[in-house]
């Protein structure tokens, strides 16, 4: 029943037996213990599960594990870079950016893929480019301000 | 203010949350552990024929199935309501079981009839749906008005007409005299929609029971630990409490919606006994919308009265409340202590009467979601108006400034004595509505709204002047009312012998940002510094009795039990200052953390004190040692956070889309201990809010089918459907606890949703619209601006 996964996750190379049926979300936060990927709503709709395959930012409730066969995964573990913070994290926190902390994960992984793509977004750009991850506890307000505070340190 | 106190310190508890290193219920596991699916009802209303689970339970990988026969053979009796509130001819209040699972019927879909328990949660779903339940579907009753109907259908047995109770409050016949003499009458009937409160982690639970210890550990998404254990020890599965570990680790908000103990959290304990092995359970999302317990779905008449020079002289409002199919824990105090108490607003109505019929229907039971009955009261209050305003033709700052209630301070003046119970503690309403009308340039934002009405263009402005009873409650008061619990609250003070400080507290953050607001008030009061400081909550075997998190009551109540342990703290350490000074205690004052002989420079400071408590070599002879203090705190009355939300709205004439252009919020919640994490609740309160008016609720069809339970379906508010929101603050300070401190939890939510149905009303003054239900959906509003009259 197995198939032979193997795939980089924030640096490190994975090679692991998996059902072809576990989600990708379960593959990251069951098999590998990478907990900051969240599930939210298993429809694609909210982003709590958003991490980096190859690079751009993709719904991994929504993917099986074996459709990332040989890809590069980054997960929220993966964005502090040698005990530096990524700009999104410090954003957040400086810009008070969160509070229950759920949604966080998905949405700093959705940030990043949107300030790869624009790197100097406009307030409109930064809730545009949000559309597909919710937040029930900030009004998005502070999530423009932590966008845009990267965009300007980053 | 301190140091810290007042000052914008950014949160510590982000430092694991922005590393995704925050640990949330269904982050946890146990060696040996299961996984649970519970099989839930496809009908609204239907009796249980029978069960079958042979195939479930023949599959490879399957452990144990249960069924609502299990649980009733057991004895187990389920969940229960914490507030009773009786009819008005004194009868005692319907109160239907509600069983962990269903042997007999289903009473709206979701209602759970069976539990797969399975090695790996793959395997438990696929056994879920093996499971054959034959149903006898019944006819079923959604609406909350037409569910006391004769000929309605009966969701309980011996719940005659649907109806739990029905209550008044207020004078009825001086209400009634004030409607018969009035000048000009404003009403308005409207649904308060159901909502659902979607807090982004779903509700989880891992529980374990330690057969050598006969201890059962719950970690579960519960805003209250301590109340979970309370009920689910002492009423549902019979646990002693010191045999019952709740831990409610990183919560991934509530709303509301993780107050409540949840029949499913329980029989994953329960089966956890059964079959020695630790059982887990998380909710996906579509199961979270016929679960998780809804807001609102109040069905509403709402009249005011005025006489000739704009003054009003009687408000009375009669509402049928929707309980859902069963009683949640405080589903019955929500239509009527905190919503017809609150019916005078802050304005100086002289009679007032509230009317509720409580119902059962087939939907998804309701309780407490931010706000709970306040933003209903509020929203009948303030729709009337500016509904009112418009049809007298006045500003509706002008009638506001009319019949506000006059400054108080709670000290110098007394408290304002409402027609409905409360006794406000303070307030300052006029100088807080100038001050939001000077943030947002009132006069200015006329002019452009009347200049783009002129363009054809729709623009309208919105006023909500709210006031909210919160920091629940005074328990002798609530208890007097019905309340089945008290509702103080308990933090423990550890100063360890370095002079560093733990906080144990009863409250539970969930977003709330306690482990900064608290360490914030410590520091200051100790004088030492924020990295001194940690907080400790969500665990019962690490945190005093506290009664958690909601009715936006931390600070108020928990914080003023922090308060008084750090009296405590302080008494004691002067004691032991004294003693090493060779002083009276009280020839000693304490200030920048030092007890300093007054009037001189000898002094010792916070540290040494602490270390000679814990050393106690040389030490006052009847003193013990040590520097640890619990303290409960019971409020002495609720507390009262009011403020002035204005909204502006444009109107798509051609789709009718509203678009929120602008957005202020001047809250005031007495002393503020961390600007930026109040302004951070009043936008997320406030996008709730506009949620309500524009986005969200629950639609079921007549046969009690929730037609859009799922993300994809129920309209959540995203990033662009709002503005940048403009917050500012006054301050009149709450008289009676010892920070001065309001709530601001709920305060966003409660405030404005009338406010932007108020805003497109205004834009729409022109089109003969009567009056809107929400949410104001584009095809609701364009079919209104199209059919001149109610949509």
């Amino acid at each position: 029943m197995g198939y032979t996964l193997k795939v980089n996750v924030n640096g490190k190379a994975q090679e692991d037996d998996v059902n072809p049926r576990v989600l990708l979300v379960d593959y990251i936060r069951e098999k590998l213990g990478l907990t900051g990927t969240h599930v939210g709503c298993d429809t694609s709709s909210c982003g709590a599960c958003t991490v980096h395959v190859d690079g751009k930012a993709v719904k991994s409730c929504t993917m099986f594990a074996v459709q990332a066969d040989g890809a590069d995964i980054t997960t929220i573990e993966g964005m502090c870079q040698n005990g530096e913070l990524h700009p999104l994290q410090a954003g957040f926190k400086e810009e008070h950016g969160l509070q229950c902390g759920f949604c966080t994960p998905g949405m700093i992984m959705a940030c990043a893929d949107l300030l790869e793509n624009n790197s100097n977004p406009s307030e409109d750009e930064i809730r545009h480019g949000l559309e597909g991850n919710f937040c029930r506890c900030t009004g998005y307000h502070n999530i423009v301000k932590a966008v845009q505070h990267a965009a300007e340190n980053g | 203010m301190g140091k810290l106190v007042g000052q914008p310190i950014k949160r510590v508890e982000d430092n694991r949350f922005i590393k995704g290193e925050g640990k949330y219920t269904d982050d946890f596991n146990m060696p040996n552990q299961t996984f649970a699916v519970y099989v839930r009802s496809p009908h609204a209303h239907a009796k249980i024929n029978s069960v079958d689970t042979s195939a479930a339970e023949a599959m490879d990988g399957v452990v144990k199935v249960f069924t609502g026969q299990d649980i009733a053979d057991a004895g187990l009796a389920g969940s229960i309501c914490g507030w009773q509130v009786d009819f008005k001819n004194g009868d005692t209040m319907k109160e239907p079981p509600h069983p962990i699972m269903v042997a007999d019927k289903v009473r709206h879909v979701g209602d759970p009839v069976a539990m797969v328990i399975a090695e790996d949660k793959y395997t438990a779903r696929d056994a879920a749906e093996l499971v054959n339940v034959d149903y006898d579907v019944l006819g079923a009753i959604v609406d909350p008005k037409a569910a006391v109907e004769d000929g309605a259908a009966q969701v309980h047995d011996d719940v005659p007409n649907n109806t739990i109770y029905d209550w008044e409050l207020g004078d009825s016949a001086a209400t009634d005299a004030a409607f018969e003499n009035a000048h000009h009458v404003t009403s308005l009937s409207y649904h308060n929609q159901k909502l659902v409160p979607n807090a982004i982690e779903p509700r989880a639970a891992l529980a374990h029971y330690d057969a050598n210890e006969d201890k059962y550990t719950l970690y579960s998404t519960s805003q209250n630990p301590h109340l979970a254990r309370l009920v689910i020890g002492a009423f549902v599965l019979a646990i002693p409490e010191h045999k019952l570990r709740v831990i409610s680790p990183d919560v991934g908000g509530g709303f509301g919606s993780k107050i409540f103990v949840y029949n499913d959290e329980c029989g994953c304990l329960w089966a956890s006994k059964q079959i020695g092995r630790p059982v887990k359970w998380t909710a996906d999302r579509s199961e979270a919308f016929i679960t998780d317990c809804h807001g609102r779905d109040h069905v509403t008449d709402a009249q005011m009265a005025f006489d000739a020079d704009g003054n009003i002289t009687g408000l009375r409002t009669k509402t049928y409340a929707s309980m859902g199919a069963y009683l949640s824990n405080f589903s019955t105090c929500v239509p009527t202590y905190l919503h017809g108490t609150l019916m005078q607003g802050l304005y100086t109505t002289p009679a007032v009467h509230v009317d509720v019929t409580a119902v059962v229907t087939n939907t998804v039971p309701v309780d407490a979601y931010r706000g709970a009955g306040r933003p209903e009261a509020t929203y009948s209050i303030e729709r009337l108006m500016d509904t009112a305003a418009r049809e007298m033709g006045m500003d509706p700052t002008e009638l506001r400034r009319k019949n506000f209630i006059p400054a108080f301070d709670g000290v110098e003046q007394p408290g304002y004595q409402t027609q409905v119970a409360l006794q406000y503690d303070s307030g300052d309403y006029e100088t807080n509505m100038d001050k939001a009308l000077q943030v947002a340039d009132y006069e200015s934002l006329k002019a452009t709204r009347d200049k783009a009405k002129s363009e054809g263009r729709l623009v309208g402005i919105g006023f909500s002047t709210f006031i909210e009873a919160c920091g629940i409650a005074p328990s002798a008061v609530v208890g007097s009312l019905g309340a089945r619990v008290g509702l103080y609250d308990a933090a423990s003070i550890r100063v360890h012998p370095t002079g560093k400080v733990t906080i144990h507290s009863g409250a539970h953050a969930h977003g709330q940002g306690h482990e900064t607001t608290f360490a914030q008030v410590v520091a200051d009061a100790f004088g030492i510094g924020m990295d001194d400081v940690n907080v400790i909550h969500g665990d019962t075997e690490n945190v005093p009795f506290g009664m958690g998190t909601y009715g936006s009551r931390s600070l108020a109540v928990c914080g003023s039990a922090i308060m008084k342990s750090v009296d405590k703290v302080k008494e004691k350490g002067a004691r032991i200052a004294a003693h090493k000074l060779e002083c009276s205690p009280d020839d000693l004052e304490f200030a920048n953390g030092a007890w300093t002989v007054k009037g001189t420079d000898k002094s010792v400071g916070f540290g040494d004190v602490a270390l000679t408590a814990y050393v106690p070599h040389d030490y006052p002879a009847d003193e013990e040692p040590g520097l640890d203090f619990a303290s409960f705190y019971d409020p002495a009355n609720f507390v009262y956070p009011f403020g002035t939300h204005i909204c502006v709205v444009e109107v798509d004439k051609d789709t009718g889309e509203v678009d929120v252009t602008k957005y202020v919020a001047v809250d005031d919640c007495g002393n503020v201990i961390n600007p930026m994490i109040v302004d951070g609740q009043v936008h997320g309160g406030v996008a709730q809010g506009i949620g309500q008016a524009l986005y969200e609720g629950a639609v079921y069809d007549d046969d009690g089918q929730l037609l859009n339970g799922s993300m994809l379906d129920y309209t959540m508010p995203r990033a662009d459907n709002f503005p940048m929101f403009e917050t500012d603050k006054t301050e009149t300070p709450c008289p009676h606890n010892p920070l001065g401190v309001k709530g601001i939890g709920e305060a966003g939510t409660i405030a404005s949703t009338p406010a932007v149905v108020n805003a497109v009303m205004d834009a729409l003054s022109d089109y003969g619209v009567k009056d809107l239900q929400m949410p104001l959906t584009p095809e609701r509003v364009w079919s209104a601006m199209n059919s001149n009259g109610n949509a």
